[in-house]
């Protein structure tokens, strides 16, 4: 792939919880750690899919005055953040795997219209819903 | 991120610690896991690790709506799509979505969403529904009653009020 999305960043209240999070929990692994100073640009990818990474950004300066970085914070915590979905080939046994390792389920596996999904949150409140591939969409 | 005490009302506006917010996004998480249960302020203060005297005020400053109306929004949203996908009977509907007495569950649902459930079941029926590319918890959270005042202040607001006893918010 040459062209398209290849990183969608979300916001996190602490880039070492999240990163252990997204990595030791959810199975992701580390693309980009760099910092600057203060800085951190920090990204993730799914194993299996190379061309996409998913930013875990912490709501700072300078790219952010400390007022508007406390509200996005605050935003991030109430979980007020647009919802993501991770798709998966079989929900209930990653379920039971990710809720052993301790990862927040919000909802546990339901059968809807015919593809289960559940729902977690990482740590800082962003909201996952986790759905089964249709068999006929693999 | 240095904040001060947890549950600490800011004196300029009304921010409030993500740490706290995220603990109180953990009730209302369970909350919409489990509408049909009760859930007194004792069990979601718990829940969120403050106390009960502060819970419901921190509840309704981070989320716009007292707890137990969250709840009942909540209720009313299962309700609505039980009664629009399955071919479940009202008053089945009425306790598996945690209301003690069909009566208080037919008047609150006429109250807030305008229409009887058996009505309401008929209207949804009625027209061609196109969401069924979107995951049905959104679809869901999208049409959740948005209920900005206590249902009693819609009731008197509503011109033609329904006799009886004045149901509680409360469920």
């Amino acid at each position: 792939m040459s062209q398209g999305v290849g990183v969608v960043g979300l916001y996190v209240r602490d880039q070492d919880e999240a990163v252990e999070f997204y990595v030791e929990k959810l199975e992701f692994r580390v693309h980009t750690d760099v910092r600057n100073g203060d800085y951190r640009w920090l990204t993730v990818q799914h194993p299996e899919q190379p061309s996409f990474q998913l930013g875990l950004f912490r709501p700072q300066a300078p790219t952010l005055d400390a007022a508007t970085a406390q509200t996005v914070q605050e935003i991030v915590a109430k979980g007020a953040m647009p919802p993501l979905v991770l798709v998966v080939n079989d929900c209930r046994a990653a379920y039971e795997r990710l809720s052993a390792r301790g990862v927040e389920f919000t909802q546990e596996p339901v059968d809807r219209y015919g593809a289960v999904d559940a729902s977690f949150r990482d740590p800082s409140g962003n909201g996952w819903k986790m759905i089964e591939a249709r068999p006929d969409a693999r | 991120m240095k904040t001060k005490h947890e549950g600490k009302q800011r004196s300029v506006s009304v921010a409030q610690d993500p740490k706290l917010l995220r603990r109180l996004l953990r009730a209302k998480d369970r909350m919409d896991a489990a509408s049909h249960e009760a859930w007194p302020v004792k069990r979601l203060a718990q829940v969120s690790g403050v106390s009960q005297a502060h819970f419901a005020r921190s509840f309704k400053s981070a989320f716009g709506v007292p707890p137990h109306r969250y709840l009942l929004t909540r209720r009313l949203e299962r309700a609505k799509a039980l009664l629009r996908d399955t071919d479940t009977p009202v008053t089945e509907i009425a306790f598996q979505t945690g209301w003690n007495s069909l009566g208080t569950f037919g008047r609150t649902f006429r109250d807030v969403l305008g229409a009887s459930p058996s009505e309401l079941r008929a209207q949804e029926r009625a027209v061609p529904h196109d969401l069924e590319r979107a995951p049905a918890c959104f679809v869901n959270a999208a049409q959740r009653p948005d209920l900005m005042i206590a249902v009693s202040e819609k009731r008197r607001q509503d011109p033609s009020p329904m006799n009886g006893a004045e149901a509680t918010e409360v469920p």
